[in-house]
C-alpha cells in the first residue's frame, strides 16, 4: 500500500481537520482545570436536595468561583477557591442547620503554592521527557547510513508526539465543556502514557527504516520508508488493538472516577498509532528529501 | 542447546513458583534479621485506593539561621511524627518535602477519615513556660525556662487531693535554671503558662535542686494525659501553616476499584484471546509468558514494596501493553522469516535477533521518560513512573527469555515443531 508519495498531504489535512475543533475549543472554552492545578477546595457530600436549592443555601456565604456539580451517585461536588479552616467550618455549619447530619465523601484543599508547583513540575517533566527522547533517538540511530541524520529521526518522532498531545488536549477542551472532564494530575499521567506509547510506536517504524536503509541502499528514501510502513503495519495495528481492547473494557465497565483518565488514554493511543504511520514518517521523508536535494544543488 | 533451554525452562518455573509464593493472598511476612530483610508482603494501597488523609504543612524558617535549616526541617518532621504516632494510624507516611524554595512536611494517613482529629493533633502547640513576678512593675515576666528544657512529663494522681497532675522532669540546663528561679523567688509565686494561659501560680516553698516539678491545674484525666503527651513530643520548632489537605473517602474508592479491576481483567482476557486466535501456538505461549510476567511484577511490587495508586495501575497496564507488543514484534518478524523459506528454528532465532533493536530502543526511550518522571515528578506521577519502569524491565525479560525459551522447547521437539509454523 502506498502511504507516501502524493498522499502525504492528505494525512496532514486529515490531522489538521481533527486538531482544529480541539484547538477552537481550547481557545474559546479553555480547559477545565482540577484543583490540583488551580488551587481550591472541593467538598463532596451526599444530600437529598437539588442543585438550585443547594446553590441558594450556600449563596449567603459568598464563596468565590463557586461551582456545584451533581454526580450520578447522588452526591454533590462543591468547588471553590482554597478555603481557610474557619470558612470551611462556616460552610459545614450552614449545611448542618439546613440539612442536619451530612455525609461527607471528600474534602480537599490545595493552596496556591502547591498548585503552582504541580503545574510547573508537570510542564517541566513533559519538556524534559521530550528532550531526553530526542537525544536517545539521535544516539540510538547514530549508525544510519549517510546522508540521513539521526537528529531528524528524533525530532520527527517528537513532532508526531506533539501532534498526539495536541489531539488529546484539544479533545479534553471539548469534553471538558460538555462532560465536565477536568485536567488534573491524572490527566497528566495519561498524557505521559500517551507520550510513551506514541514514541514507542514511532521508534518501531523508524527502526525498520533504519534496517532497510542498510539492506537495500539503492532504493530512494521514500520507497524504503513506504516498504517499512507496510512491513510494520500489522504489528502497529495488532499492538494498538490489544491496548485498546483493555481500555474499552475499562471505559465501558470501569468505575466512574477513572473514566476521564481512560478517555484520554483511548484518544491518545489511537492518535499515537495514527501519527507514527501518517505523520512521523511522511514528515521524515519530506525533511530528509528536502535537505539532501538542497545539498546536491550546492 | 537443548540442555541450556531445559535449564532456562526450570529456572523460569522456579522464578514463577517463588513469585507465586510471594503473591499468595495469605502469605506470612518474611523476617530474616541476619540478612537485614524484613517485609510484610502486603499490597500497599495508596490513599486514592484506600482512602485517608493527605496533609501538607509549610514551615516558616525565617527565624532560623540558614545553616540550621536542614536540622530544623528534620526536627519538624520528627516532632510531627511523634504526634502522629499517638493517633494510632497504621503505615503513616511523614516526609520532608520542598515546593520551590519552601520547605514542607508531607503527611499521609491511610484509613483515617477525620481530618480535624489529625490537624488538631499535629497543630497543637503545648507551649509551656515559667514566669516570675517582676518586683518593680508587679507584672509576670518570662524566666527563660520553657518546655524545651523538659526531659519528660508523666501523669500522676496527687495523693492528697486525688486529682490528676503532670509531673515534669527537667534536663541538665533546665535543672540549673529551675534551681536559680526557685532561689530568687523563695516564698513568692512562680506561674506556669501553657499556650498563652496561666494555669497555676504556686508559691515556691523550698529551693528545688533535683529539677523536678509538678503542674497542677483543674485537669481531668484525659486532659492531663494529652498535656503530658504534648509536653513529651515538644513544641514544633518552627511555625507551620497547613497548605494542602485532602480527605479521600474510602467509600468513593472500593466500588470504583472493584468495577475497574473486573474490567481490567476482562481486558487482559480479551488480549489473551486475541493473541491465541491471531498467532495460534506462539500466541498461547506468549499468554503463558504474560501470566508469569504478571506474577513477577506483583511479587516485585510486594517485595520493594511499591505503593499502588490509580496512576500506578495505569503504569502497570501500559507495561502489559508493551510486553504484548514485544511479543507481537517478534512473532511478526518470525512470520516474515518463515515466509522467506527459512527453517523454523532459524526463523525463530532471526525473528528475535531482528526484533530486538526495536524492542530495546522503544523500551529504553520509555525508561528514560520514567527516570525523568521519578526524579522530577510529584507524588502521583512518580507512582506511575515507578510501576511503568518495573513493568518495562520485567517485560523485556519476559519477551526475550520466557517466550523464547517456551518457543524453543516447542520448536526443538520434532512432533510439536509444525505447531509454530503459520
Amino acid at each position: 500500500m502506498q502511504f507516501l508519495g502524493s498522499r502525504k498531504k492528505w494525512w496532514f489535512i486529515i490531522s489538521g481537520l481533527i486538531i482544529l475543533p480541539g484547538l477552537l475549543a481550547l481557545i474559546f472554552w479553555g480547559l477545565r482545570f482540577g484543583i490540583d492545578f488551580q488551587g481550591g477546595t472541593i467538598y463532596e457530600i451526599k444530600l437529598k436536595t437539588d442543585k438550585t436549592e443547594l446553590q441558594s443555601v450556600l449563596a449567603p456565604l459568598n464563596l468565590p468561583d463557586l461551582t456545584i456539580t451533581s454526580t450520578n451517585t447522588g452526591s454533590f461536588i462543591i468547588k471553590t477557591i482554597p478555603l481557610s479552616k474557619e470558612k470551611m467550618d462556616e460552610v459545614k455549619a450552614t449545611l448542618k442547620t439546613k440539612y442536619g447530619q451530612i455525609e461527607e465523601l471528600r474534602q480537599e484543599t490545595i493552596g496556591p503554592t502547591v498548585s503552582s508547583d504541580l503545574r510547573r513540575k508537570a510542564i517541566l517533566s513533559v519538556i524534559f521527557a521530550c528532550l531526553g527522547i530526542i537525544l536517545y533517538i539521535a544516539w540510538a540511530f547514530r549508525n544510519i547510513p549517510k546522508p540521513y541524520s539521526s537528529f531528524r529521526f528524533g525530532i520527527c518522532a517528537i513532532l508526531a508526539l506533539i501532534h498526539d498531545l495536541l489531539v488529546v488536549v484539544g479533545s479534553f477542551a471539548i469534553v471538558g465543556h460538555f462532560l465536565n472532564y477536568e485536567v488534573d494530575a491524572y490527566f497528566i499521567t495519561a498524557l505521559l502514557t500517551v507520550l510513551g506509547f506514541s514514541v514507542h510506536d514511532t521508534i518501531v517504524v523508524f527502526d525498520r527504516i533504519r534496517e532497510n536503509l542498510k539492506r537495500f541502499g539503492r532504493a530512494s528514501f521514500e520507497e524504503t520508508a513506504n516498504a517499512s510502513l507496510n512491513q510494520t503495519l500489522i504489528r502497529s495495528l495488532n499492538t494498538s488493538l490489544t491496548v485498546l481492547l483493555t481500555l474499552v473494557a475499562l471505559f465501558v465497565l470501569g468505575g466512574e472516577s477513572i473514566k476521564p483518565f481512560v478517555f484520554a488514554l483511548l484518544v491518545g493511543i489511537t492518535t499515537g498509532t495514527y501519527s507514527s504511520i501518517f505523520i512521523a514518517t511522511p514528515l521524515l521523508v519530506i525533511w530528509e528529501n528536502r535537505y539532501n536535494r538542497g545539498k546536491e544543488r550546492k | 542447546m537443548t540442555k541450556k533451554n531445559l535449564f532456562l525452562f526450570f529456572l523460569i518455573l522456579l522464578l514463577a513458583g517463588l513469585a507465586f509464593w510471594v503473591d499468595r493472598p495469605n502469605v506470612k511476612p518474611i523476617d530474616w534479621p541476619k540478612l537485614g530483610i524484613s517485609r510484610d508482603l502486603k499490597i500497599h494501597q495508596g490513599l486514592d485506593l484506600k482512602g485517608g488523609v493527605h496533609l501538607v504543612y509549610e514551615g516558616d524558617f525565617s527565624k532560623i539561621p540558614a545553616n540550621k535549616y536542614e536540622e530544623a526541617h528534620q526536627a519538624l518532621v520528627n516532632t510531627i511524627e511523634k504526634r502522629i504516632n499517638k493517633l494510632g494510624v497504621t503505615e503513616p507516611i511523614i516526609q520532608k518535602g520542598r515546593i520551590g524554595d519552601k520547605r514542607t512536611v508531607i503527611i499521609e494517613l491511610p484509613g483515617l477519615s477525620d481530618v480535624e482529629q489529625a490537624t488538631k493533633m499535629i497543630g497543637q502547640t503545648a507551649q509551656l513556660s515559667f514566669l516570675e513576678m517582676d518586683s518593680t512593675t508587679l507584672q509576670w515576666k518570662e524566666t527563660g525556662l520553657t518546655g524545651a528544657h523538659l526531659q519528660r512529663a508523666d501523669v500522676q494522681i496527687n495523693p492528697e487531693t486525688g486529682e490528676p497532675e503532670v509531673a515534669i522532669e527537667f534536663d541538665a540546663q533546665g535543672t540549673k535554671l529551675f534551681k536559680a528561679i526557685t532561689e530568687r523567688n523563695l516564698q513568692k509565686p512562680v506561674a506556669i503558662k501553657l499556650d498563652e494561659e496561666i494555669i497555676s501560680a504556686p508559691i515556691v516553698q523550698t529551693v528545688i535542686n533535683e529539677g523536678k516539678g509538678v503542674i497542677t491545674g483543674k485537669f481531668d484525666m484525659k486532659e492531663a494525659k494529652a498535656l503530658a503527651i504534648n509536653l513529651n513530643s515538644g513544641a514544633l520548632p518552627v511555625p507551620t501553616k497547613l497548605i494542602q489537605q485532602e480527605n479521600i473517602s474510602a467509600t468513593l474508592g472500593p466500588e470504583s476499584i472493584k468495577k475497574s479491576l473486573v474490567a481490567g481483567l476482562l481486558g487482559v482476557l480479551l488480549v489473551a484471546l486475541f493473541m491465541i486466535l491471531f498467532y495460534k501456538t506462539p500466541g498461547f505461549l506468549a499468554t503463558l509468558a504474560l501470566f508469569i510476567y504478571a506474577l513477577l511484577v506483583l511479587a516485585i511490587f510486594k517485595l520493594i514494596p511499591v505503593t499502588i495508586t490509580l496512576a500506578g495501575l495505569a503504569g502497570f497496564i501500559l507495561s502489559v501493553g508493551m510486553a504484548v507488543d514485544a511479543n507481537i514484534l517478534i512473532f511478526e518478524r518470525m512470520k516474515e522469516e518463515i515466509k522467506a523459506g527459512k527453517p523454523t528454528l532459524t526463523a525463530l532465532n532471526e525473528g528475535f535477533r531482528r526484533a530486538w533493536p526495536s524492542i530495546r530502543d522503544s523500551n529504553f526511550s520509555s525508561l528514560i521518560t520514567c527516570f525523568i518522571l521519578i526524579w522530577f515528578g510529584s507524588g502521583l506521577v512518580r507512582g506511575f513512573a515507578v510501576t511503568l519502569a518495573i513493568g518495562i524491565l520485567v517485560s523485556m525479560f519476559s519477551a526475550i527469555t520466557i517466550t523464547r525459551t517456551f518457543l524453543k522447547l516447542v520448536v526443538l521437539n520434532k512432533k510439536l515443531e509444525r505447531l509454530v509454523r503459520p
